[in-house]
């Protein structure tokens, strides 16, 4: 059924306490008819992993605005394949300069978005990496 | 191993991409739900309505700490409305429920409404069955938080606690028809906040004004007191407890912990939890029946065959009415058509 909403984590690690980025981006995924389930500040990568994978979302979007994306993203990709999650796209977003996004994209993490973005680009390639990754998916009974 | 053994034996993932096949009515979800089924009816299922802000998170939180204490496992179910406009869902019961991450014996489920109007979701009942049969000891389930007349939850749980703060209105508005008739607890939260004692006696007089309605015969004076000695003397009638809490602190839970264990109690004893039971299991039922008859309606009845009968109407040559009454008997004649 490809007309049920897409189901999305929005969560901010660490410990910066600047979450009105998380809160757009949560909002314009609403409005493009997206289910955020929206954890809040301060969460460890343990946190983050272990709700993604109660609520079984398509995809995770954190915020980074403290600089210490090549601490946490590591550790939230590692928990992630222990947990059996490792298919579940990651997106990064906040502040992370720009000869940081490729060590980023080495890890496996599906997008990056910096200031400025739109939130319609950012909506359209949450939709694009979740669609096209359907097909890993394996729900079998 | 199968999905469904897998949820038996506490696989969590698996109970995850389970609750995901059946929200979203997957082919599959009703092979997953007949095979569950016998593993259901152990779980105490609790119900936590009120209106937005009130605290049902909060004070989930705090009381879901006080039950893992005592060694329960617990299932979640967090409900939160979808747009009207765009379908799409801001789920964010979870940031309260801060304290309840990494405890293996906790499982928490946010649910979007997705444009049912009572409190739940319409898979909502099948997604206790779920967590019922994972093993859970205590499903807890918040719906959206409701105004007044959404009632749903009354029907899917064995327990209801009604969340209220002061400061909401007067005896009137206790009064009225609502989510307060289905209380079989009442928390009055932000205790800490003024008029919690005002607050709390427009709902004592509320209960005993109902109770007193209830009896007939007895002098009017003296109602409230023949309903007062009713309840020293006869314990099958539970009186429903209000209890002031304050979410944030953990002040009061205690309290409501123990009015928890006790109704659960009663309505065991007095058997009382078998006509819940009866009455949950009927609601299911009956919203299969309705959801797999307008399944099959839509089916039978085709595009065309609708867009003729809107053309009659808007030619005024028959009505609304009329038509849906000529749709049903056009269903009938097919349905019965293709069983032979």
């Amino acid at each position: 059924m490809s007309d049920n909403p897409i189901r999305i984590l929005i969560a901010k690690p660490g410990l910066d306490g600047h979450d009105r980025g998380a809160k757009i981006i949560a909002r314009a995924l609403r409005d493009a008819g997206l289910e955020v389930i929206y954890t809040g500040l301060r969460q460890s990568p343990m946190m983050i992993v272990e709700a993604a994978m109660q609520e079984d979302v398509k995809a995770i979007g954190v915020s980074i605005l403290s600089g210490a994306h090549q601490v946490l993203v590591p550790r939230i990709i590692n928990l992630l394949h222990e947990k059996g999650l490792g298919h579940v796209p990651l997106l990064v977003g906040g502040i992370i300069p720009e000869n940081d996004v490729d060590e980023l994209f080495q890890l496996g993490v599906a997008g990056v978005f910096g200031p400025g973005t739109s939130t319609s680009d950012i909506v359209s390639l949450v939709q694009d990496v979740v669609s096209s990754n359907k097909n890993k998916i394996n729900y079998s009974a | 191993m199968s999905l469904t053994k897998q949820i038996i034996s506490g696989d969590r993932r698996a109970l995850a991409q389970a609750l995901t096949l059946i929200e979203n009515d997957d082919h599959s979800s009703q092979h997953i739900l007949t095979d569950v089924y016998r593993h259901t009816g152990c779980a105490h299922l609790i119900g936590i309505t009120g209106i937005p802000g009130v605290g049902k998170s909060t004070l989930i939180n705090s009381l879901a700490k006080l039950m893992r204490k005592s060694g329960d496992k617990l299932g979640l179910l967090a409900i939160d409305p979808s747009s009207q406009f765009s379908q799409g869902a801001i789920l964010g019961d979870r940031i309260r429920m801060k304290d309840l991450l990494g405890d293996e014996g906790i499982f928490i489920r946010s649910m979007a409404s997705r444009g049912v109007l009572g409190g739940l979701s319409s898979t909502t009942a099948a997604a206790v069955d779920l967590l019922d049969a994972a093993g859970f000891d205590r499903v807890i389930v918040e719906t959206v938080g409701v105004g007044q007349s959404e009632v749903d939850i009354a029907s899917n749980a064995q327990t209801s606690i009604v969340v209220l703060c002061p400061g909401l209105g007067d005896s009137i508005q206790a009064a009225k028809s609502g989510i307060l008739e289905i209380a079989d607890i009442i928390v009055i939260n932000k205790s800490d906040y003024p008029e919690v004692n005002l607050t709390k006696s427009y709902l004592r007089e509320m209960i005993d004004i109902g109770s007193a309605a209830q009896t007939s015969g007895s002098e009017t004076q003296n109602i409230i007191d023949d309903i007062n000695e009713k309840l020293d003397t006869d314990s099958s009638i539970w009186e429903v407890p209000i209890i002031t809490t304050v979410a944030t602190t953990g002040e009061g839970i205690g309290d409501l912990f123990e009015q928890l264990l006790a109704h659960y109690e009663h309505i065991k004893s007095t058997g009382e939890i078998i006509r819940r039971r009866h009455s949950r299991l009927r609601a299911i039922f009956e919203s299969q029946l309705r959801k797999q008859l307008y399944t099959k309606l839509s089916q039978m009845l085709s595009e065309d065959y609708c867009l003729r009968q809107l053309e009659v109407i808007m030619e005024r040559e028959t009505d609304p009415y009329t038509a849906a009454t000529n749709c049903i008997k056009h269903f009938e004649t097919n349905y019965i058509g293709d069983e032979d």
